[in-house]
């Protein structure tokens, strides 16, 4: 399988991702946001970080960028994309993905793990998941706080378009386990096509037991399938 | 401009230094050249008071590729793998501006790192605020810890591990320390030497403006009523900027065209050159008219004092300017070649095709002041409250409020704000005794702590800085880990004072004879004086930052308890000395006497010993005694797991207060499987070390038997409850 992730001025969690994608053999390049040409690939990644500083809104000076054109050519062409973080803003910026990130409800960066609970996995990326496990992932953001049109949301509800939303331990939904505000406990979503997901946790930082869990390593290995 | 007394009291220069300056240079300075030895012989720039005892320190090891003297220390871990740190203060620009100050501190101590060919992997900080009554200790609080955040995160360089601490003695002055650890190829690391003539002098980075002007000068006099006017001195931080400079200067580092390379930090253009020119004892001359300026019409003054940040100065090899160039402006920077080494061992400035400043290099750095300042023994303070005559209080009362208290509270919410786990090596987050960072993509580790003791420097200076490295020490030995060398941040109050002075001579003495005794050599460091605001000093402050190595990663242990029925084994012998310690400060408010005595032998005798049990793998979670005592310590093994734990009372008629809470030194908790006593046993009487049985593992509660049972949620909830209703 092969994956290409795209670089930013800014962008810090590139080498993460790319390692992640190496250790399941996914032929893997990464691509500076300059280039006008895509490497021929079946999933993009746009990693985490502060693209462009954050300057202006985070995500929206990448949302412009030469690359991005050629991004979205491909996002309708039906290849993969893969948006954490950072890149989940930036994929709002492009409308690849409806809604937008606000900032977080208590204000501040939050650094931590989390969980969330599996909504929907019949999809590409979440195949090796169970319906309703709870993982524990890393999130570290300032706008994490997802945003959107009631008509939006109940599209995203009715056509079971939210992968993931924020729990607790036991698997709880609620405004307890909500950690940045986000609408219906959103933590990523889906286009209507499914070829396209928008993260705020950080899959690529559990894939290793030595460092955290592997709650992340299906994620990338449901892709394989 | 004739430059009169009151300009040159203004830049921070005493009239005897100004004599100084006339002889060295045989004429009348400009108002330039005065403001470019002002930046030079400031405390902060030249260590004036402090040289001559810094220079005490064992600084050598077998270990130790480059200590003091260069942007940071330098170690090796074998491999080709080196790690290169430093920690520094950023005291005075944080009271100022808490957020630009503390987020400038992050990026100056990260530039230090990267200069020298390393990635940085992991920051740390050790941050200290006035009481949390005082009306400006709040927004110092979030300013500092946001803006400390705000500059890792965006880096992406992973914040690990801290101490966040409050006392009135900072109510006017806070601390903030940044400490930042890098990785580099032993044979790829980069000094600031530089060699060989007519080599091209390049500025990169950011443009230069106003900002910062006379910074160092600021930081190296104490504050007054007026600080408030001193904004702008303060740098404003791009850490976007700095990230885009770190990935270039590291590009540019793999392959061979910098001959050497020097952050523009404190003192900015004019220190960076001029350390560049006396280490290589060559001249350099500059075209100030080529330095990119964001503001106009700027002065050579003002473009040789501006601290703007994010900025670095390289002397390249011949012909490898376009290529440098190219690397540069791919990542959006500015690049300019702004002037040559020179034979004359001068500093020539030219503006506007004319020399406008000339200053001999050895004026201005080996021919700064150096004093010899009078200082004053102090006395071990007496013993003279009668603690036993004290009122009554109960265990759980006394055991609550201390770890309810801001001090000993759960920090949650200051590494919330941190990234902690990006760049995915962070093995131990903040939270046990140290942090843990993996190679990348190998099978060793390095464990990084800061630790401080300001009551006990106050109490006894000599015995508090033996004290912080023996503590600092024992927190990489708790997570598995052999202690390598330190770093350290020396905050003090003003030099001129012989009390001041006296607490800096002793703390550094009692730090060389821990780092002698343990091995445990100084690489690298800052020194930051006249910490205090109308002649209230603050406390004296030294903050060690240690690194150790893991050699494999699955060998390391941290605090958590780990299952229900193990063991726990004192390591170290408990003496009930509670003066100067936790119990007695949130307790009856009483900060009297000495601080608990501190043996050399013991303690690296019980430290070596428990690594071996790590080592081993004999033991399941490890954590040392320090402040708050035994009984703090095991509270803390029990939050942040998943168990609760029975302490048994003292055999004989110890005093429980005095057992509990003592801060006698050189002690650890370890938790064992029972069935691995007598092995241990065996381990620690061959080496005659003191061992007592103090608890076993259970579910549920915190209980000392007879004497308090809290379910562990409970207890949480207390160590939280702090900061929430802050």
């Amino acid at each position: 399988m092969k994956s290409s992730v795209i670089l930013f001025p800014g962008s810090n969690c590139d080498r993460d991702v790319a390692v992640a994608l190496e250790k399941l053999n996914f032929q893997n390049k990464m691509v500076w946001h300059k280039d006008t040409n895509l490497p021929k690939s079946d999933l993009i990644v746009i990693p985490g970080g502060f693209s462009y500083g954050d300057y202006l809104r985070s995500g929206a000076i990448a949302g412009k960028s030469n690359i991005l054109n050629e991004v979205v050519k491909a996002a309708n062409d039906g290849c993969l994309i893969l948006g954490i973080c950072n890149g989940f803003q930036i994929l709002t910026e492009t409308g690849l993905l409806k809604g937008v990130l606000l900032r977080n409800k208590n204000l501040k960066f939050i650094g931590k793990d989390t969980h969330i609970k599996a909504i929907n996995i019949e999809n590409k990326f979440c195949n090796k998941y169970v319906k309703d496990q709870v993982l524990k992932l890393n999130i570290a953001h300032n706008e994490g706080n997802f945003y959107t049109s009631k008509e939006h949301l109940k599209e995203l509800e009715d056509k079971n378009l939210i992968p993931f939303k924020y729990c607790d331990e036991n698997g709880n939904i609620n405004e307890e386990s909500n950690p940045n505000g986000s609408i219906n406990n959103i933590a990523g979503i889906f286009n209507d096509k499914k070829n396209i997901l928008g993260l705020m946790p950080h899959p690529e930082r559990m894939v290793d037991q030595v460092i955290s869990n592997n709650d992340g390593l299906n994620l990338f290995t449901s892709l394989l399938n | 401009m004739k430059i009169t007394n009151a300009i040159v009291k203004s830049h921070g220069l005493k009239a005897e230094e100004y004599s100084k300056i006339k002889d060295l240079l045989g004429k009348v300075p400009n108002l330039l050249e005065l403001g470019v030895f002002s930046a030079m012989w400031n405390e902060h720039c030249s260590y004036k008071s402090s040289r001559i005892h810094l220079k005490n320190l064992p600084t050598q090891g077998k270990y130790v590729i480059q200590g003091p003297g260069e942007n940071a220390g330098v170690i090796d871990i074998g491999d080709n793998d080196a790690i290169i740190f430093k920690i520094e203060s950023h005291n005075h620009p944080s009271y100022i501006e808490p957020y630009q100050g503390a987020a400038t501190g992050v990026g100056g101590i990260l530039r230090d790192v990267f200069t020298m060919g390393a990635r940085p992997i992991a920051l740390l900080n050790s941050i200290h605020f006035g009481s949390p009554d005082h009306p400006k200790t709040k927004a110092l609080l979030n300013g500092v810890v946001s803006g400390i955040g705000g500059y890792g995160n965006c880096m992406g360089i992973p914040t690990v591990a801290g101490e966040t601490k409050f006392n009135s003695t900072y109510d006017q002055n806070i601390l903030v320390n940044a400490m930042a650890v890098g990785h580099a190829q032993k044979d790829k690391i980069f000094y600031s030497k530089a060699k060989g003539l007519n080599k091209s002098v390049v500025y990169v980075g950011s443009k230069t403006g106003r900002d910062g002007i006379h910074g160092a000068s600021m930081a190296s006099a104490e504050f007054d009523e007026n600080s408030e006017d001193k904004k702008p001195t303060v740098q404003v931080g791009d850490p976007f900027t700095e990230k885009l400079l770190m990935e270039a200067c590291l590009e540019l580092m793999q392959d061979n065209s910098i001959i050497s390379i020097q952050d523009m930090g404190a003192a900015g253009l004019t220190s960076s050159s001029v350390e560049m020119a006396s280490k290589g004892e060559l001249g350099l001359e500059l075209n100030l008219d080529r330095i990119p300026c964001r503001e106009e019409n700027m002065t050579p003054y003002e473009m040789m004092l501006s601290e703007s940040q994010e900025r670095m100065l390289i002397i390249l090899e011949d012909g490898k300017e376009k290529e440098a160039e190219k690397i540069f402006i791919k990542w959006d920077l500015n690049f300019a070649v702004i002037g040559k080494t020179t034979s004359t061992n001068n500093l020539t400035l030219k503006f506007d095709n004319k020399i406008v400043g000339e200053v001999p290099i050895d004026a201005l750095a080996s021919k700064a002041p150096i004093y010899d300042r009078k200082w004053i023994k102090i006395k071990l303070p007496e013993k003279k409250i009668k603690i036993r005559d004290l009122k009554k209080v109960q265990l759980q009362e006394a055991l609550l409020k201390i770890l309810s208290s801001p001090n000993h509270s759960n920090k949650s919410w200051v590494t919330d704000q941190f990234d902690q786990m990006v760049m995915t090596d962070t093995a131990q987050r903040s939270g046990s005794d140290a942090a843990i960072i993996r190679i990348h993509k190998k099978e060793k580790a390095i464990a990084v702590a800061v630790d401080s003791s300001a009551n006990y420097c106050k109490a006894h200076p000599h015995t508090g800085g033996k004290q912080i490295v023996c503590e600092n020490w024992r927190n990489l030995i708790s997570v598995g880990a052999k202690p390598i060398a330190i770093t350290n941040c020396l905050n003090f109050g003003n030099p001129e004072n012989t009390k001041v002075m006296g607490e800096f001579a002793e703390c550094v003495l009692g730090i060389k004879e821990a780092c002698e005794f343990l091995d445990y050599p100084v690489v690298s460091g800052n020194v930051s004086l006249y910490n205090g605001t109308n002649k209230k000093n603050i406390y004296p402050t030294p903050v060690i930052g240690g690194v150790g190595l893991i050699t494999n990663i699955s060998n390391k242990v941290n605090q958590y308890l780990k299952k229900d029925g193990n063991t726990i084994l004192q390591i170290g012998k408990n003496f009930g000395q509670l003066y100067q310690s936790v119990f007695l400060e949130e307790i009856y408010a009483i900060t009297d006497g000495p601080p608990p005595e501190v043996n050399l032998s013991n303690e690296k005798n019980n430290g070596l010993a428990v690594l071996k049990l790590i080592n081993d793998k004999l033991v399941s979670s490890v954590h040392d005694i320090s402040s708050g005592g035994m009984l703090v310590a095991l509270a803390e093994m029990v939050l942040g797991s998943n168990y609760g734990i029975k302490i048994h009372k003292p055999k004989n008629l110890a005093n429980l207060m005095e057992y509990y809470f003592s801060e006698d030194q050189g002690r650890y908790l370890i938790e064992i499987e029972p069935n691995n006593l007598e092995r241990i046993n065996k381990v620690l009487n061959e080496n005659s070390i003191f061992s007592e049985v103090v608890a076993t593992v259970q579910n549920d509660y915190f209980e000392v038997v007879g004497e308090l049972k809290i379910k562990t949620n409970d207890l949480y909830k207390t160590n939280n409850s702090w900061y929430n209703n802050y």
